[in-house]
């Protein structure tokens, strides 16, 4: 290595020397390489995909994705909430308990979830399982495209998802996303939502480059939100599952999450044009159209989860070495954000009062 | 095999000087085989790297996106530094080899970031300042160790080579997460393995280039490193090249349009960049021949009506099966990157002082990179406006505009090129291929 464009020889060594080095270097290379894969395939083969057999939804609790295992896993989730206490009103602890499915993004009803498995390739592929209340697998659904979101409505009829299409479109002009729901009454299964009729400004709009994403539905199974963006804005439209139709209500609104009591949207607004922190958390009152930001400061890129009507739950990038933790944050602006849970991320809230 | 049924097949026609254009100097072989094993270890870590982002760490493509944006315009002005270094005696390999093995390094620091962001934000840019390094110093390498005549041809074998890398590379990535289990780390240790074997056989059988000696005075030295500026003939190539890189909307874009023409499924969006790097590896060796044998003028401006096909092409009407748009559109892109990437080195390297060659091409590839970047630019906003047919009739005319600015531009034969090319000498020569 001393030798390196050492500008008075052609070469350093000779002929033969130059071949034993390389031949030599290339069999400790290999070695190596060989060793640290054999090592990583031991510690990958030995994980579990599946959730044990003691693990299965119940509550109340609050189940996340360990960031550390890759696998679904819940705490306590101390529901009483102090009477008068306009901070974090639901505050969690215990131990974790781990043990379920491996999955890259987890939501869940109190009577069944929906896991997204990323199958990373040439051709990247997300596995969209649907698990029962026993987190067996049910049914699962393979589409192109890297997780990013995904929702069960509270009777865990409807169910949906939505993955990023891959591709060199990064750098350009923004992403793409196929958005799909499930239900699981009917079986029916719509991959992309891109077809759905929709209405900007109270005209039918027609346009190639609609990219749905973050779909929440409401209580009656019918009604839906989501995002649509098109030609650079992004719109929260209502949709309706029945008509097929979706309108759109007004812009700038991304990842809406409906409140338990069906009263209000959890949502990020792109408040910045800084691409390290765009976001911030909003609630949007739906009777009075009135927006309220949190007092979470930080750019939050998520779907944003309701513990109760009053918290919501989200996921932030990690201080260094843990992948994201989790938050929470009372949903009326007012009170302090709190870490939840460290390495966690997709949390939900289960009541486990069905059944 | 390539090599040697390209290296035989010599038709009477140009006036050689004995025996000098018969083979592939051992030095360009060398270069190529060090950058089909770094674009093998680059190329993995690239391919994995927005699943191991968005996946592993939670971000988002856009956040990827901008980062990515962020290092390739710092790695533009880090490539004016390496050009001027590697001139400025430092030497062309030490220079280069301290690129390679920057490049390497990051991937340790890729293992070692682990979550953090900033981790892996620096062992990117770790690595972009390593490849931005190494490039001009590479391409003077290959220019100062080849006959000016069969310069195209040596960048040509350079090239083939670099994409040959650069299609192991997401391969070799995919079956390692494969046997893996989805272990991203395993990939960073084999890819820096791999980029350390680069960096020693780039050690090993890449000869020092020998400095010019040192001049009597010492100080024009400065000015000479780019002195080439004040070359007319340097500054006409300089000048076409940016005007026709304004005019280049850049691949991603042509993909993107490509799918939404075709209603592509979403799967098939990886595999668009592979039917180009096929077309244009093969491609690369007799496009460069063929600039030997013509001069290299002609076919860099041939190869840019390739691209105007292209975007003809997706203007088009057509309907029917999706080849029909398809296979022309990546076979044209793949002929455009064959016919003036490695040949616009070819063309500017002679016209070049060898003690300022270095500085020299890395200006050209600056002006040519950013040029480029502000036609995205342009095109990613008139895409907004206006839509995509209005977008494309934009970028059309530019560059039929900028392709005669470049033929009045572009000094005619700077080597020894027999008089008016036609494309009637392509043809044959094409399809031997």
């Amino acid at each position: 290595m001393s030798a390196v464009g050492s500008p008075r020889t052609a070469t350093p060594l000779g002929p033969r020397a130059r071949i034993a080095v390389v031949v030599t270097a290339v069999l400790l290379l290999v070695g190596g390489s060989v060793g640290y894969v054999m090592h990583a395939r031991q510690r990958t083969e030995g994980q579990r995909t599946e959730a044990d057999a003691s693990f299965a939804l119940g509550g109340p609790a609050l189940y996340f994705r360990d960031t550390a295992s890759g696998r679904v896993a819940h705490q306590p989730l101390a529901g009483a909430r102090a009477p008068g206490a306009r901070t974090a009103g639901v505050r969690t602890a215990g131990a974790r308990t781990t043990g379920g499915p491996a999955c890259d993004r987890f939501y869940a009803s109190d009577d069944g979830a929906l896991c997204l498995r990323a199958k990373p390739g040439v051709l990247p592929k997300t596995y969209a399982i649907v698990l029962d209340r026993q987190l067996r697998e049910k049914r699962r659904i393979t589409v192109p495209g890297v997780p990013t979101r995904a929702r069960v409505s509270v009777s865990g009829r409807m169910l949906s998802w939505t993955v990023f299409a891959t591709g060199d479109s990064y750098a350009t002009t923004a992403f793409s996303t196929r958005t799909a729901i499930l239900d699981l009454r009917t079986g029916y299964l719509i991959k992309s939502i891109e077809n759905i009729q929709l209405t900007i400004d109270g005209a039918r709009y027609h346009a190639p480059d609609v990219n749905y994403w973050g779909v929440t539905f409401a209580r009656d199974d019918n009604r839906f939100y989501a995002t649509v963006s098109t030609k650079g804005r992004t719109y929260l439209v209502e949709g309706n599952m029945r008509n097929w139709t979706a309108k759109a209500l007004r812009q700038n609104v991304e990842c809406p999450s409906l409140s338990p009591d069906n009263t209000r949207l959890a949502f990020k607004k792109k408040v910045s044009d800084d691409p390290a922190a765009p976001w911030r958390l909003y609630v949007l009152d739906l009777r009075t159209m009135r927006e309220t930001p949190l007092a979470e400061r930080h750019s939050v890129d998520d779907q944003a989860a309701w513990l109760d009507d009053d918290t919501l739950a989200y996921a932030l990038p990690g201080a260094s070495g843990r992948g994201s933790d989790v938050w929470t944050v009372p949903a009326d602006g007012t009170g302090t954000p709190r870490v939840a849970v460290e390495g966690g991320a997709s949390p939900v809230a289960v009541a486990g009062t069905a059944g | 095999m390539y090599l040697a049924t390209t290296g035989r097949r010599d038709t009477p026609a140009p006036p050689r000087s004995g025996g000098a254009g018969r083979r592939v100097p051992g030095t360009v072989l060398a270069l190529g085989t060090v950058s089909l094993v770094t674009d093998v270890s680059s190329e993995m870590v690239t391919a994995v790297l927005p699943l191991y982002l968005v996946l592993g760490l939670g971000l988002s493509p856009l956040q990827f996106g901008f980062l990515d944006g962020l290092f390739n315009g710092a790695a533009a002005i880090v490539r004016l530094l390496g050009g001027y270094a590697a001139d400025r005696g430092r030497g062309h390999k030490r220079v280069a080899g301290l690129g390679y093995a920057l490049s390497a390094l990051s991937r340790i620091g890729l293992l070692l970031a682990g979550g953090a962001t900033a981790g892996i934000a620096a062992a990117l840019a770790t690595d972009r300042v390593g490849k931005g390094i190494r490039t001009a110093p590479r391409d003077a390498l290959i220019t100062l160790s080849s006959p000016p005549e069969a310069l195209g041809r040596s960048f040509g074998v350079h090239r083939a080579m670099d994409t040959t890398g650069a299609l192991l590379g997401p391969l070799a990535a995919f079956a390692l997460l494969w046997a893996t289990a989805d272990a991203y780390d395993a990939v960073f240790v084999v890819s820096f393995c791999v980029g350390l074997l680069g960096v020693l056989l780039l050690v090993l059988y890449v000869p020092a280039h020998q400095p010019a000696p040192p001049p009597l005075i010492p100080a024009p030295r400065g000015r000479k490193a780019f002195g080439a500026l004040h070359d007319p003939a340097f500054r006409r190539i300089l000048a076409a090249a940016s005007l026709l890189g304004a005019a280049t909307v850049g691949d991603a874009f042509v993909y993107l349009l490509l799918q939404q023409r075709l209603d592509l499924p979403v799967s098939w969006f990886p595999l668009l960049p592979l039917g180009a790097a096929a077309c244009y590896l093969l491609l690369a060796i007799p496009a460069g021949r063929i600039a030997d044998r013509v001069g290299r003028r002609l076919p860099f401006l041939y190869g840019h009506l390739a691209l105007l096909g292209v975007y003809a092409t997706l203007l088009a009407p057509v309907g029917g099966p999706a080849p029909l748009l398809l296979v022309p559109v990546l076979a044209l892109l793949g002929v455009f990157y064959a016919t003036t990437d490695g040949v616009l080195m070819a063309l500017a390297g002679p016209v070049l002082p060898a003690d300022g060659r270095a500085a020299g091409l890395a200006v050209l590839q600056t002006g040519q990179a950013l040029a480029r970047m502000l036609a995205a630019a342009g095109f990613g906003a008139a895409w907004t406006l206006w839509g995509a047919g209005p977008a494309l009739w934009a970028a059309l005319s530019a560059l039929l505009v900028a392709l005669v600015g470049g033929w009045a531009l572009l000094p005619r034969n700077p080597v020894d090129a027999p008089a008016p090319g036609k494309p009637g000498t392509q043809i044959p020569e094409r399809r031997t291929a």
